[in-house]
């Protein structure tokens, strides 16, 4: 089987738990989760995740259909890297004394277009936006200057390429497909 | 003006509110509050106090599957409660709707270990249709209302309520919650039209339809509609172990029970029909045998209620999707009358075989000691095959599943997914409870049976008047025939030195009999059909029968071995 990154995108009820239903049904098969994010979305009192991991297409069909079927799961569904926008943040945290004493390293601030947040006497903090390979490639060049005092990402965060929005529909569907009796 | 209550009386009240009239359950210190309710309530509710909580939990599971309303059982936290996760899985795996209610230490000692102190939430949210923590008495009208609404509707399966000491001590002011929906919820998908009538086309072009009826036509009560989109379409249909009582056994289109030791026609026709229609079942291995080769031949529409069913196991074709009460009628309308004589016909030479070779041998042994399935037979005639047969898991399942019949619904009880030993005896005390005017029998084997054999207090205490045959054959029957057949006759570990069950039995006050010859059987099931209230009925069984025919594992589901 062809293994790929997928991203997973979920949407849920703000409800404690629901984050180790997610993780578990990975678990279960032994799924490796590449990146998660977590957070509120634009509706309020419902949640997004965000999972990227390398799968192949038949499981991970399998297993979104299975974090659907969770009752406080609202939706899941997944898509290949040309179906959404990812991006990540970063942040770097270098020393101020290396990058006072080696020019080289605010080069390598300015021809990666990372912005710094923060100065001050013992380290300086730097924001890097984009794809997984930009923040890799600003990490290696400051590692080799030996400045980096931390270093953090954020985990994919995405966004589909659907040209609307469909989830405020979709949760008024959901309601009146729930509200079907036997 | 709302009336203050305890939470421990708001559960009691939310429990009236959903109809439950039965609770199993067995006390203990988290959850003593919710007991000393119940005293004030032994009117309003059947209280059972079962002897372990793994038979609360089957019991609950019972009384679900025989009635088809909501199985609740109460039991303490810690020990109390893991106990139950046996049953929580076998309701998750077999679709049974049960609630169960377990105390949990008081919020402010959450996370601390303390004294019987588990993470139930934790533990049971993989095995669970819904896992939730009341830690506020104001949670627990809201909470009760949403567990039965998710245990019962759509695909059905156990729910978990995780109790804290002080929302059953705090103050509430009570108001029964009512469900009607949860947005992130849809238990009755709506039917695609389109999947519809493909199928309709489908099943039309056909020449060698074979329906593969599962639970889903009993859990959705759609029996009748099941029949007349077989008759319409002259469709042939099996059944699989859980499906069993979906059709009667003697009906014209019925062609057997599907799977490891199903019938040989209809697992050999698996592989010979060119459309394949899954009603309500899940492809289980149990079913299936080998994939690689599984009805590649045929083209597969598979009705299911539950999406996620859907290419689990077996690809394909064409997916309906929703409640089979509501799609087999949609489908049986675009049906044509059909007339598949021919194909219908071939089952019969395969049965024959099958007769010949296994059941034959099975059902009219002319001389040696007594064989399982005549028994079972012979049982399931003297009660004009109308009775609930629950059994226990093993040869004694295998054996009274291909040997009873079936002319009612909600008829077999029997744990498919997870074939939990010890299910048995309390599933039939539940189901027993459940519908006293059925008789209801718990096949068991030697070794089941000592698995809950606590439950016997249960029977007496509450006298149920479930009627228990003990098919002895002093081996743990399936695994050794697998010993026999697979491990070179290494009987390892599968001897069973037995107790006497006749003098257990009578310590427990339950009349019993043992049956060694078979001249003995008939009078000795009368007697058990006579007695009033429970019995045990040990037959003493030949040792070494096999239950045949087999498909191997890993093989082909048209192979079947016969000795």
């Amino acid at each position: 089987m062809d293994k790929k990154l997928y991203t997973v995108i979920i949407y849920s009820e703000n409800l404690a738990g629901v984050l180790n239903q997610v993780t578990a049904e990975f678990t279960r098969r032994q799924l490796n989760i590449e990146t998660l994010n977590v957070s509120s979305s634009s509706i309020d009192n419902v949640h997004r995740y965000t999972v990227s991991l390398w799968c192949d297409e038949e499981i991970i069909n399998k297993v979104v259909k299975r974090l659907e079927k969770k009752i406080d799961i609202l939706r899941a569904s997944y898509y290949t890297e040309d179906e959404i926008f990812v991006q990540e943040v970063a942040l770097y945290k270098i020393s101020t004394p290396k990058l006072l004493a080696n020019k080289h390293i605010s080069k390598i601030i300015r021809h990666n277009n990372a912005r710094v947040i923060e100065i001050n006497s013992t380290y300086t903090v730097v924001e890097q936006t984009g794809k997984t390979e930009t923040i890799t490639k600003l990490y290696k060049e400051f590692a080799a200057e030996q400045c980096v005092l931390q270093f953090v990402k954020s985990g994919h965060i995405a966004v589909t390429r659907d040209v609307v929005e469909h989830l405020s529909e979709q949760l008024y569907v959901f309601d009146e497909d729930a509200k079907r009796v036997k | 003006m709302k009336e203050i209550i305890t939470g421990a009386e708001a559960l009691m009240r939310s429990l009236m509110n959903e109809g439950v009239d039965t609770i199993f359950g067995y006390p203990g210190g988290s959850i003593m509050p919710v007991f000393d309710a119940m005293f004030d309530h032994r009117e309003d509710f059947r209280q059972v106090v079962v002897r372990h909580e793994q038979g609360a939990a089957h019991a609950a599971q019972g009384y679900a599957r025989s009635s088809g309303k909501v199985g609740v059982c109460i039991v303490t936290s810690g020990p109390g409660a893991t106990n139950t996760l046996t049953g929580i899985s076998d309701a998750i795996l077999d679709s049974t709707p049960i609630v169960v209610i377990a105390g949990q230490v008081s919020s402010a000692v959450l996370g601390t270990d303390a004294f019987q102190e588990i993470d139930l939430v934790g533990v049971t949210q993989p095995i669970s249709k819904w896992s939730y923590q009341i830690r506020r008495a104001e949670d627990i009208a809201w909470a009760v209302a949403r567990a039965f609404y998710i245990a019962k509707t759509g695909r059905p399966g156990p729910v978990v309520l995780d109790f804290t000491k002080n929302a059953q001590v705090a103050e509430v002011a009570y108001e029964p919650a009512y469900f009607e929906s949860i947005r992130s919820y849809v238990p009755y998908p709506k039917p695609n039209m389109d999947a519809v009538r493909s199928a309709a086309e489908l099943i039309n072009r056909a020449k060698r339809p074979l329906a593969l009826v599962g639970q889903g036509v009993e859990l959705g009560e759609a029996h009748e509609e099941l029949k007349a989109f077989l008759e319409k379409g002259n469709i042939p249909a099996a059944r699989t172990l859980l499906g069993l009582s979906a059709l009667p056994s003697d009906y014209p289109l019925t062609v057997g029970m599907l799977g490891m030791h199903g019938n040989l026609s209809c697992n050999v026709n698996t592989n010979q029909c060119d459309v394949l229609i899954a009603i309500g079942m899940r492809f289980s291995d149990r079913v299936t045998g080998n994939l690689a080769t599984y009805a590649k031949q045929a083209k597969i529409i598979h009705l299911d209620i539950d999406r996620s069913e859907i290419d689990k196991c077996v690809k394909v074709d064409i997916p309906v999707i929703g409640d089979c009460k509501e799609t087999l009628p949609l489908l049986t309308e675009l049906l044509d009358e059909a007339s598949h004589k021919e194909w219908i016909d071939s089952f019969a030479e395969y049965d024959r075989i099958e007769y010949e070779k296994v059941i034959d041998k099975a059902l009219n042994p002319k001389s040696g000691p007594l064989k399982m399935g005549e028994v079972a037979r012979r049982i399931s005639e003297a009660t004009d095959n109308s009775a609930i047969l629950v059994t226990d898991v093993g040869q004694n399942q295998m054996m009274s599943c291909r040997y009873f019949k079936f002319t009612k619904p909600h008829s077999v009880l029997t744990s498919g997914g997870l074939g939990t030993m010890g299910y048995g005896l309390p599933a039939a005390i539940g189901a027993a409870i459940a519908v006293p005017e059925r008789t209801v029998f718990a096949f068991m084997g030697d070794g089941g049976l000592q698995m809950n054999i606590q439950e016997f207090g249960t029977i007496m205490e509450q006298k149920v008047p479930v009627k228990i045959i003990l098919l002895n054959n002093n081996y743990l029957g399936n695994v050794r025939q697998w010993q026999e057949l697979f491990f070179n006759h290494r009987y390892s570990c599968t001897p069973m030195l037995n107790p006497d069950y006749n003098m257990i039995a009578a310590a427990y006050g339950i009349p019993s009999r043992l049956v060694t010859e078979r001249s003995m059987l008939d009078d000795a099931i009368n007697e058990m059909l006579e007695t009033d209230g429970a019995f045990l009925l040990h037959v003493a069984v030949e040792e070494e029968d096999n239950v045949m025919p087999m498909t191997p594992p890993g093989a082909s589901v048209d192979y079947m071995i016969f000795e």
